[in-house]
């Protein structure tokens, strides 16, 4: 891909326009696949062609009016192919100039787009990579960089996303009901998945990684603007801001993990911190509970307290109390479980975690050796403390994650006999 | 996520691959580019390399002053990376089924070589929260 010379205001101009554009010209020529792909190359044509000529008057009549184009090319060129259909296709109005398009009234379709990108037919990955293209307005490249794929890769995953969902023949129009109820549980999960994906650190040779969180937050804030009385797409905007606002403390200098109690609170994120308490306080207040809206008041909680001494666990602990009678992650009762050891000790904590080893959905996950590790630390038992931390860090497959556990279990084994040094990792 | 699926092999069986039959080899050749072919395709691909013949595989060691000290005898039963290919994958049931078909590959006369795979995670670099 050519280097786009872009500034970041005509940037970010370029992706906010860009779902709009790809719903005008999916109103117009009525192929989602085909648009998007034309959307995509117009995108890539602004990238080259305003930093050059600068921005024109009216960026989104532009990107629409050269999307329209490609999408003219590429219709010709499939008549062209398939001879027979050309006659009728070259005479309908859809390939005649469209008349004003790039003038045309402001529809807002965003919302569609976000139900067809996040279509339950997709695997979460091409669910993803769709979103990210076709509503956040990234380049393939961009998208490849951040995964850590090669370019080809990814457009393949695209365009079989596209393929499946052409296959589905979910027409491009927004869902009644119930159906828009599930479909938009969709969305927040594969933007969830997004802002987790960027939860990474930077070390590497992939410094130049497109900030996957910020993204799923822009794309969030979007959603909300959409539907702002929606409790859930608060909530989950609202755990996002709060969350982020943590980044700058959550890693070291050579980018080891720091527990959120070690953390440097003065490098939280403030101006998010309380866009973040005001978007969650105003969600609550309507009365409708998700689990979004308990994670981010949980994540509210954290970052309120100006020292980690000062956590108000027992409102924690509350709040995982409802979230685990609303969701049946067995996370939950991890988190459930620390919080409980905070309020009563950690042998009320470990007592909660009992069972769990039999669960079939976190069969060989980490955090099942590491939580008990921190537990059993605080209860001062620390050659199980030792086991549990060596084990999780066989179990885990994030590196950082893996150093953080070696290096809490090496810390444990220095100010213990002999004996448990001998251990191996 | 991501998965490596490692082929490995001794040098004896590397010969004995050398002396497969004409129609052999490009069955096999065959079956190894529909296979990539497939996992382009599919957007899993993410690099695929093989490496060159065990015979010119050398073991390094640091000497005094960090010089490399090589050496390249091996024993007869040693087994050597061939190639690899690393792919971007829903689950791993599905790396294992990438690797259960790379070992159905064809050997002679067209009988599946059975070759083990050895299927590696490979590390994220998620820094999720600590308690």
């Amino acid at each position: 891909m050519t280097e786009s010379l872009l500034d970041a205001r005509s940037e970010h101009l370029l992706r906010e326009l860009a779902p709009q554009v790809l719903a005008a010209v999916i109103r117009r020529f009525h192929d989602f696949a085909a648009a998007e792909d034309a959307v995509q190359e117009a995108l890539i044509a602004a990238s080259i062609q305003w930093p050059r000529e600068s921005v024109p008057d009216n960026p989104r009549g532009w990107l629409i009016s050269v999307a329209a184009r490609r999408m003219t090319d590429y219709l010709r060129s499939e008549a062209a192919r398939r001879r027979r259909e050309a006659e009728a296709a070259i005479q309908s109005s859809e390939l005649a100039p469209a008349p004003d398009i790039e003038n045309e009234v402001e529809q807002d379709d965003t919302l569609n787009l976000f139900f067809m990108c996040c279509h339950p037919g997709l695997t979460p990955s091409s669910a993803i990579a769709l979103t990210l293209r076709a509503v956040g307005g990234l380049t393939t490249a961009e998208i490849a960089n951040a995964f850590l794929v090669p370019e080809a890769t990814m457009a393949q995953r695209i365009s079989r996303a596209k393929q499946s969902i052409k296959a589905s023949g979910v027409p491009f129009q927004m869902p009644s009901g119930a159906e828009q109820a599930q479909r938009l549980r969709t969305v927040l999960h594969v933007l969830y998945l997004i802002f987790n994906e960027g939860y990474t650190s930077s070390a590497g040779p992939h410094i130049q990684r497109l900030e996957l969180s910020r993204e799923a937050i822009r794309l969030a804030r979007s959603v909300h603007k959409l539907l702002p009385d929606d409790g859930e797409v608060a909530g989950l905007l609202a755990l996002m801001l709060l969350t982020d606002a943590r980044r700058a403390a959550r890693t070291g200098p050579d980018e080891e993990l720091i527990p959120l109690t070690k953390q440097n609170r003065t490098l939280w994120d403030q101006e998010e911190i309380s866009e973040g308490v005001a978007l969650i306080t105003a969600a609550l207040a309507k009365g409708s509970i998700g689990a979004y809206q308990l994670q981010a008041a949980i994540a509210a909680v954290h970052d309120e307290a100006g020292r980690a001494e000062e956590t108000d666990w027992p409102q924690i602990l509350a709040l995982y109390e409802l979230l685990k009678r609303m969701s049946e992650n067995p996370m939950v009762i991890l988190n459930h479980a620390i919080a409980a050891a905070m309020v009563h000790g950690p042998s009320k904590g470990l007592e909660l975690l009992r069972g769990l080893d039999s669960d079939a959905r976190m069969a060989g996950h980490h955090r099942l050796d590491a939580v008990p590790g921190h537990l059993l630390e605080m209860a001062g038992d620390h050659q199980a403390a030792i086991k549990h931390y060596r084990a999780a860090a066989s179990r885990t497959t994030s590196e950082p994650e893996r150093n953080y556990l070696i290096t809490q279990a090496a810390r444990l084994s220095e100010s213990a006999p002999a004996a448990d040094r001998a251990g191996i990792i | 996520m991501k998965y490596i699926l490692l082929m490995a092999g001794t040098k004896a069986g590397v010969d004995t691959y050398r002396a497969w039959s004409k129609s052999d080899v490009e069955k096999h050749f065959t079956f190894l580019k529909a296979l990539n072919k497939d996992l382009s395709e599919s957007g899993e691909l993410v690099a695929n390399e093989p490496l060159a013949a065990p015979d010119q595989a050398r073991i390094v060691r640091a000497g005094k002053n960090g010089a490399p000290i090589t050496d390249g005898v091996f024993p007869e039963a040693k087994e050597f990376l061939l190639g690899y290919w690393i792919v971007d994958v829903e689950s791993p049931e599905r790396a294992y089924a990438i690797a259960a078909r790379l070992s159905a590959g064809p050997g002679p006369g067209g009988v599946p070589t059975n070759m083990p795979i050895e299927v590696r995670q490979i590390m994220s670099r998620r820094t999720d929260e600590q308690p």
